[in-house]
């Protein structure tokens, strides 16, 4: 439940009172410090366990996703890398990173010697309003990064009902 | 039988970059949701995705409760010549579906 970290306090107020919606605002304001925090070192470790230590570079990856989603229940993503896709130059996986869904990993795409191009697509679901991370690890062991930010109107529903 | 849609080219050229996008129907449950009687749902995702070519895995994916219901892909191969794409999807429930499809290269 993404409601665990950021949203329980404002979830649980059907028909508040004055004295409840001010807690509740309160909350609100307080918890993304804690939660912030928590995200970042899921992302960290995450980041580590696809790199395993070695140096992530910026650039060369293009994350390209709509600024703006009304809808995080899925928004498009086209990650492309710059690289000649040749046997022995190529992007060999890309995997992507949520900054503040439950789980950092969202998906991995592992590319073919054949694969021609380093250009995927597919659709995520986003929790809140968030930096998306796309690592390729190319075949020469480096890693290089992008990021798209995305502002998420109506979040990923995780409730039912 | 899940419902898929497959987009291959009807004829390439070989050494052509042939683009390949799939979409399966899919109800992608988090395992983060509960119920109305505030039970737990259990996880039950696609997790794995692979695609071959000739018998030649080409692509493949590894998906976390983050990709969207109804998994989309589209991704790339050079077409090196007549062969049979094979589509599985398999799923936390160990329902495995999978889609054939020839790719002719003129």
């Amino acid at each position: 439940m993404i409601g665990d970290r950021r949203m329980s306090a404002a979830g649980s107020s059907s028909g508040p009172t004055r004295r409840e919606a001010l807690a509740g605002a309160v909350a609100i304001t307080l918890m993304p410090r804690a939660a912030l925090a928590d995200d970042a070192a899921d992302v960290r470790a995450a980041i580590q366990r696809i790199t395993g230590g070695a140096r992530l570079t910026p650039g060369r990856v293009k994350v390209e996703m709509p600024p703006l989603a009304e809808n995080g229940n899925s928004v498009t993503m086209t990650v492309s890398v710059d690289s000649p896709m040749t046997a022995s130059d190529r992007v060999t996986s890309i995997h992507v990173v949520s900054e503040k869904n439950p789980i950092a990993d969202v998906v991995k795409f592992h590319l073919a010697p054949r694969a021609g191009r380093a250009r995927v697509s597919t659709s995520i679901r986003l929790a809140t309003t968030q930096t998306i991370t796309a690592i390729a690890a190319m075949s020469d062991g480096s890693f290089w990064s992008g990021t798209a930010e995305v502002i998420v109107t109506l979040a990923a529903c995780t409730e039912a009902g | 039988m899940s419902i898929t849609r497959i987009v291959v080219p009807t004829e390439v050229k070989a050494g052509a970059i042939v683009e390949i996008k799939t979409l399966i129907r899919h109800e992608m449950e988090t395992g983060h949701r509960r119920d109305n009687f505030g039970k737990p749902i259990p996880r039950d995702i696609i997790h794995s995705f692979v695609v071959t070519y000739s018998g030649e895995e080409i692509f493949r994916a590894e998906l976390f409760p983050g990709v969207a219901a109804n998994p989309y892909f589209a991704f790339t191969t050079i077409a090196t010549g007549t062969g049979e794409l094979v589509f599985t999807w398999t799923d936390d429930t160990g329902r495995q579906t999978v889609e054939k499809r020839m790719l002719k290269v003129v």
